[in-house]
C-alpha cells in the first residue's frame, strides 16, 4: 500500500509544504517586521510616540489574533478569490497563511525590540541620529538574535497552519493526510505525513537555534 | 560656554506632579570641567539630559555657545548633537558592533565619507590607547576599556562639549582613576569643556575646576571646587566633603575639660591651598606667638591639580596669643575655622 506511486505524492506535498511555509513566512515578514518596529517605536516614550497609531495597529492585531485560523481561513475566502482567482491549492493558501502570521511577526518582533536597553536608543539620539538610523542602526540590528529565533517560531507555526489549511484544499501534507489518512483510513500515509512534520519543525527549530546562537556567539 | 538659565522640569503622572528641576542655572565656561554632585533622586541626571534635550525641559533654556538649544526644530536639534558628545555609566556600546563600528557610529550619523571616518576612528582608538582591540566585541572588554570605547564615541565627532553621566560609576576605584586621567587629558588637550555629573565627591576632587551642589532637585553651592573644599557653606556640601575627607572632631575632644590649665585652649580647623601648603606656617607661628599647637588630625591632599592640606589644631596660650596667631595664619592665605571655644 505504500509504494512507488505514493512515494511521489509524499515527496510532492512535503515540496508544497515547504513552498507554500517558505513564501508566507517570507512574506509575513516583509508586512509583520514594519509592523512590529511601528508598534514599538510608537509606544510610550519611545523615539516616535503616537497614541493613536500604536492604539489603533495594537488592536487590530490583537482582533486578527483572537480569531482562531481554520475560521480565519474560510471567512477570508472572498479576499484569497480576488488576489489569487481560486481559493483552493497551494498557491491560494500563501493568503490566509500569511494574513494569519503578519500580526503574530508583529507581536513577535515587538517584543523582541522592546528588550533592547533604553541606553543604547539614548546614545544613539545623544549622537544625533534620527529615527530611521535608530531604528536601522541600532534595534534591528541589536535585537538579531531574538528576530532570528523569532523566525524560526513562525515558520513552525506556519507549518502547522499549513496542515490546517490542507483539510480545505490547500495542498501539502495536510491535504495529503487528510485524504488519504483520515478519509480513505491509509494510517501509514498519515503516519508518514507526522513524522515528515516533526522533521521539517525539529530542523526548522535547529536551524534557528543555530543561526542565532552563530550571531551572539561573534558578539561574545 | 553654556547657559543655563531658570531650567525647571517636571514628571507629569496620573497621579502626582514630580519636581525634578527647581528653577536651576548655572554657567560652565569654555575649557573647564564641571562638575555637579547630588545623591540619587536630586535631578542631576535630568539636568545633564536637559543639556542636549534627552529630556525636554519643562521651562528654562539651554543656550550652547550662543545657541539656543532648547528652541531648536528636531533636525537642527539632531545636528546640534552631534557637536556635544555623550558618555555613560553603563557605557551604551552596540553589542552588535565591534569596537571600531562602534568608534564609526557617530560618523555614519553625521555622514562622514567612510575613508575618512575610518582614518579617524583609529585615531581616536590610538588616543584612548585601545588601537590594538579595534576588532573586539564589547562583551570581550573590561568595563574601563568599554568606558575608553565610549569616551572615542563621544569625540568622533569633535565636539565642543563632553556630557559625562556618572562615567566611572559602574568602574573600581582604579579604573576610576585611569577614565578620569583620560578626561582631564582630553580637557587639556583639545581645551573640551567637560559637564559631568556624579555622586562621588572623589571624582569632584580629581578631575572638577568647578562644582555645583545639587539637592532636592536645587542647586544649593556652587564655585571652585578649592573653596567648597576649604569653606563649605551648606550641610550638603559639608556632608560630602567628608566622604573623601575626613574632618569630623571625635565629640570627646570637643569636650575635654581642663580646669586646671590657666590658659585658654582652642580647636581650629586650618585649610591649606595651594602653595601654602608646603611652608612650615604652623611652626614658625609657634615660635613667634605664645601658644602650644597640638595636632588632633591632618591631611593633605590634591584637588584636581593644587594641594591641598587640613589640619585640626588644638591651641593652647593666652587668648590675645592665640587671636594673634590665627591672624597670622589668615594673613598667610590659610582658611581658619574656630571649631570650639573651651
Amino acid at each position: 500500500m505504500f509504494d512507488a506511486w505514493m512515494m511521489d505524492k509524499v515527496l510532492l506535498a512535503t515540496w508544497e509544504t515547504i513552498y507554500m511555509v517558505a513564501i508566507s513566512t517570507f512574506l509575513s515578514y516583509v508586512f509583520g517586521l514594519p509592523l512590529g518596529v511601528i508598534l514599538v517605536v510608537s509606544s510610550d516614550g519611545h523615539i516616535l510616540e503616537n497614541k493613536v497609531v500604536n492604539q489603533v495597529l495594537g488592536s487590530i492585531v490583537n482582533v486578527m489574533r483572537s480569531i482562531p485560523f481554520i475560521i480565519f481561513l474560510i471567512l477570508i475566502i472572498p479576499l484569497t478569490r480576488l488576489i489569487v482567482g481560486t481559493y483552493i491549492g497551494t498557491v491560494a493558501s500563501i493568503v490566509p497563511l500569511t494574513l494569519a502570521a503578519i500580526p503574530f511577526v508583529a507581536r513577535l518582533v515587538e517584543t523582541s525590540l522592546k528588550e533592547i536597553e533604553w541606553g543604547l536608543i539614548e546614545a544613539a539620539l545623544s549622537m544625533g541620529a534620527n529615527s530611521w538610523q535608530i531604528i536601522s542602526k541600532v534595534l534591528l540590528p541589536e535585537a538579531m538574535p531574538s528576530l532570528t529565533l523569532g523566525v524560526a517560531i513562525t515558520t513552525i507555526n506556519l507549518v502547522g497552519y499549513s496542515a490546517m489549511a490542507g483539510i480545505v484544499g490547500g495542498g501539502g501534507l495536510g491535504t495529503l493526510a487528510y485524504y488519504y489518512g483520515y478519509q480513505r483510513y491509509e494510517n501509514a500515509i498519515m503516519w508518514v505525513t507526522v513524522i515528515i512534520l516533526i522533521i521539517l519543525v525539529q530542523l526548522v527549530q535547529m536551524l534557528g537555534d543555530s543561526l542565532a546562537a552563530k550571531i551572539s556567539n561573534r558578539r561574545r | 560656554m553654556i547657559e543655563v538659565k531658570h531650567l525647571t522640569k517636571i514628571y507629569k503622572t496620573p497621579s502626582q506632579e514630580i519636581l525634578a528641576l527647581d528653577d536651576v542655572s548655572l554657567q560652565v565656561e569654555d575649557g573647564e570641567i564641571f562638575g555637579i554632585i547630588g545623591l540619587s533622586g536630586a535631578g542631576k541626571s535630568t539636568l545633564i539630559r536637559c543639556i542636549n534635550m534627552l529630556e525636554k525641559p519643562t521651562s528654562g533654556q539651554v543656550i550652547i555657545n550662543g545657541v539656543e538649544i532648547t528652541a531648536l526644530e528636531p533636525h537642527e536639534l539632531r545636528t546640534a548633537r552631534q557637536k556635544i558628545g555623550m558618555i555613560f555609566q553603563h557605557f551604551n556600546l552596540l553589542s552588535s558592533r565591534n569596537v571600531f563600528d562602534n568608534v564609526m557610529f557617530p560618523l555614519e550619523i553625521a555622514g562622514v565619507p567612510k575613508k575618512e571616518a575610518a582614518e579617524r576612528v583609529m585615531e581616536l582608538l590610538e588616543l584612548v590607547g585601545l588601537a590594538d582591540k579595534a576588532n573586539a566585541y564589547p562583551a570581550q572588554l573590561s568595563g574601563g576599556q568599554k568606558q575608553r570605547v565610549g569616551i572615542a564615541r563621544a569625540l568622533a565627532n569633535s565636539p565642543e562639549l563632553l556630557l559625562s553621566d556618572e562615567a566611572t560609576s559602574a568602574l573600581d576605584p582604579q579604573t576610576t582613576r585611569s577614565i578620569l586621567g583620560l578626561l582631564k587629558d582630553i580637557n587639556k588637550r583639545f581645551n573640551l569643556t567637560i559637564l559631568l555629573i556624579t555622586h562621588d565627591m572623589n571624582v569632584i576632587k580629581e578631575t572638577c575646576d568647578r562644582v555645583a551642589v545639587i539637592a532636592e532637585s536645587r542647586i544649593v553651592e556652587v564655585g571652585r571646587v578649592i573653596d567648597i573644599f576649604s569653606n563649605p557653606q551648606t550641610s550638603t556640601s559639608r556632608s560630602f566633603i567628608n566622604t573623601v575627607m575626613k574632618r569630623d572632631i571625635p565629640e570627646e575632644l570637643l569636650e575635654q575639660p581642663d580646669s586646671a590649665a590657666p590658659s585658654e585652649r582652642r580647636l581650629v580647623s586650618v585649610s591649606f591651598i595651594g602653595k601654602s601648603a608646603g611652608q612650615p606656617l604652623i611652626s614658625s607661628m609657634i615660635k613667634k606667638y605664645d601658644v602650644d599647637a597640638n595636632i588632633l588630625y591632618g591631611n593633605i591632599d590634591r584637588i584636581k591639580d593644587t594641594p591641598f592640606g587640613y589640619l585640626t589644631l588644638e591651641l593652647t596660650g593666652p587668648a590675645d596669643q592665640i587671636d594673634e596667631a590665627l591672624l597670622y595664619l589668615k594673613s598667610h592665605g590659610l582658611e581658619v575655622e574656630v571649631i570650639n571655644h573651651v
